[in-house]
């Protein structure tokens, strides 16, 4: 309990630390920046709750994040619901969904699971096209998403939306964390090391993989009803496989062991991708070579080696 | 949903052939592509989510090399080979390394392949769409079957891919090598150590099943437009022909894959919204009552 505690005031720490330093900067700029880094950063570390920690290698995380946006975003274009309300529905319509692929998925092993669950993610992506009634099919879902006050809270005040972001953030990252920490977090790296004696333990070890795989659903969706806050739409590429291929490329730079670790990873990812972006527009190139020299050449993430160096054996 | 065409489409006799002769031409391409991913998977143990990026690049070589020869056959031989060739050389450079690694990094590696080669095919050949038309030898008039228009080319089309599906099935199931193949699906270690020389035989399974890719790729040019980023939806196709006729099953593959391509081009003119989803109810029927698949002996 104690550890929570120190943890709890650690992520209180960051948040107030952060909105701090981006208020006292001002600039519009590191705001910007540190909401992309918020969301995707968010998002690589659910994806580890599947990948790093379950042994689950999931290629089709973004169906979430794209899943959350939309719900989001089409039932605040309704009218009828407040924000919040609105959000904790798309985050339980979300969770629904990681049921029901979630329970087909983890039927089957290893590699099928990381194809089958590409397969769904471009059901999805397929659906959102092709249903342009509802979602407006490759153009996104259009009129911006209207942002009703509650709680005295404006979020058509971009500042506002700033702050709801990094809170929403780092209390994520704590409840992960918390989760990770916990005895459920520990059985589930059991299952990721030795499933067979899991269940010879008495592990239900599918029951496991599915509620790990639902937690990870929704705060993929999480990520993907912030950024639709962020830019007041959502679009189809937010449920495409380049961006659950960018999940896993995220937390392979960052380190796969480290809690933190797709954190780093987005940042680097962020940065490294608007860097090329601006000289060339043929950034999968450079990103696609980045990718082999960090898994051939490293075999792990930036803060898995310096954690192997810093932790005695 | 349109059940008014369907039904129509039903009760014609020239709708009913143009529409399975339009589901065989895509049942044949992701025939092809299903079963290289198959192969390697069933020897190598490890799914190359680059394979769709190999059908891809048989299709733009097979363009250059029809536009510098006039010659569609080079074009198909050129497209095969030098995909094959390339997945030699991809298997050697870089899955080999990855192969005892967790499917994360085997993952990470097709992924950054699939990056670097629809850039490539950017930088090549640029990002619009191409097509190569229907070669000279194909230019005649559509055949008539029963009031329905059937292309030449799709008539060629599926007897050439029938003609590949006989003969790997031959390879497979009559000669050493297939022998070899299938033993090492069954267990590798123990083909390694009778003196096998595994190397030689996961590169030459890796190069087979790319250059069945390639061969897809160069036999879609005519009928489909290139496009970078093309193989992403084969790629998903043909994995559910995996997962319905089963992982490692060339017959599997072969039924599974008819059976798409028909839903898919009837599904067009019932259900044009849901054609996709047809697809992946079939696949996720299979999964509840036959997880590992219609054909396959053994379980998932």
């Amino acid at each position: 309990m104690r550890a929570t505690a120190r943890e709890a005031a650690l992520a209180l720490l960051a948040c107030a630390l952060t909105l701090l330093l981006a208020w006292a900067l001002g600039s519009k700029p590191l705001i910007d920046t540190l909401m992309r880094l918020a969301i995707f950063g968010l998002y690589a570390v659910s994806l580890n709750i599947l990948v790093g920690y379950t042994g689950l290698v999931s290629f089709g995380h973004a169906m979430f994040f794209g899943f959350g946006a939309y719900a989001f975003g089409l039932l605040m274009q309704t009218g009828l619901t407040s924000l919040p309300a609105a959000a904790l529905a798309s985050l339980a319509l979300s969770a629904a969904l990681a049921f029901v692929v979630g329970a087909l998925c983890i039927r089957l092993a290893d590699i099928y699971f990381s194809f089958l669950t590409l397969a769904f993610q471009m059901l999805l992506h397929a659906v959102i096209l092709s249903w342009v009634g509802l979602t407006g099919g490759d153009q996104g879902l259009q009129g911006g998403i209207p942002r009703p006050r509650f709680l005295g809270i404006n979020l058509a005040d971009p500042w506002q939306v700033f702050v709801v972001t990094m809170v929403a953030f780092f209390a994520s990252l704590l409840a992960i964390r918390t989760i990770l920490q916990s005895p459920f977090g520990y059985a589930l790296r059991m299952v990721r090391d030795n499933a067979p004696r899991a269940a010879a333990l008495g592990l239900p070890v599918q029951r496991y993989k599915l509620a790990a795989f639902v937690i990870a659903g929704l705060f993929g969706a999480l990520a993907g009803i912030l950024m639709a806050l962020y830019v007041s739409g959502a679009y189809p590429n937010f449920a495409f496989w380049t961006l659950s291929g960018e999940g896993m490329f995220m937390i392979m730079l960052g380190g796969i062991g480290v809690f933190l670790g797709p954190v780093l990873g987005a940042a680097i990812f962020l940065l490294l991708n608007d860097t090329v972006t601006r000289f060339t527009e043929y950034n999968g190139m450079f990103m696609g070579v980045v990718l082999l020299v960090v898994v051939l050449g490293l075999r792990q993430g930036l803060l898995d080696v310096v954690m192997a160096r810093i932790r005695p054996r | 949903m349109n059940l008014d065409a369907f039904a129509g489409c039903l009760s014609s006799a020239s709708c009913l052939i143009t529409q399975t002769s339009a589901g065989l031409i895509i049942g044949m391409l992701l025939f092809l592509v299903a079963c290289g991913v198959t192969l390697i998977f069933g020897v190598l143990g490890v799914i190359n989510f680059a394979h769709g990026a190999f059908y891809m690049l048989g299709a733009y070589l097979a363009l250059t090399a029809y536009q510098l020869t006039d010659s569609y056959l080079a074009a198909v031989l050129c497209a095969a080979a030098g995909v094959g060739l390339f997945g030699v050389a991809f298997d050697r450079l870089f899955m080999s390394r990855v192969y005892n690694s967790n499917v994360l990094m085997q993952l990470l590696v097709c992924y950054a392949f699939v990056l670097i080669l629809d850039d490539a095919v950017k930088m090549i050949w640029g990002a619009e769409f191409q097509s190569m038309g229907m070669p000279a030898a194909f230019a005649l008039r559509p055949l008539h079957v029963l009031g329905g228009l059937v292309p030449p080319f799709y008539v060629f089309l599926v007897a050439v891919t029938i003609a590949i599906a006989i003969a790997l099935g031959g390879l497979i199931e009559r000669t050493l090598f297939g022998k070899i193949v299938r033993a090492a699906a069954v267990n590798r270690q123990m083909v390694s150590a009778l003196g096998i020389n595994t190397s030689l035989l996961y590169a030459s399974v890796f190069g087979l099943g790319a250059l069945l890719a390639g061969a897809a790729g160069a036999l879609a040019a005519p009928v489909r437009s290139a496009t970078p980023g093309m193989g992403v939806s084969i790629l998903i196709e043909s994995f559910i022909v995996t997962v319905i006729g089963g992982m490692g099953s060339i017959a599997g593959a072969f039924t599974a894959a008819v059976l798409l391509g028909l839903v898919r081009s009837f599904g067009s003119i019932g259900f044009p919204l849901f054609t996709d989803g047809l697809m992946f109810g079939l696949m996720v029927i299979v999964l509840l009552i036959r997880p590992q698949g219609l054909f396959a002996r053994g379980s998932a």
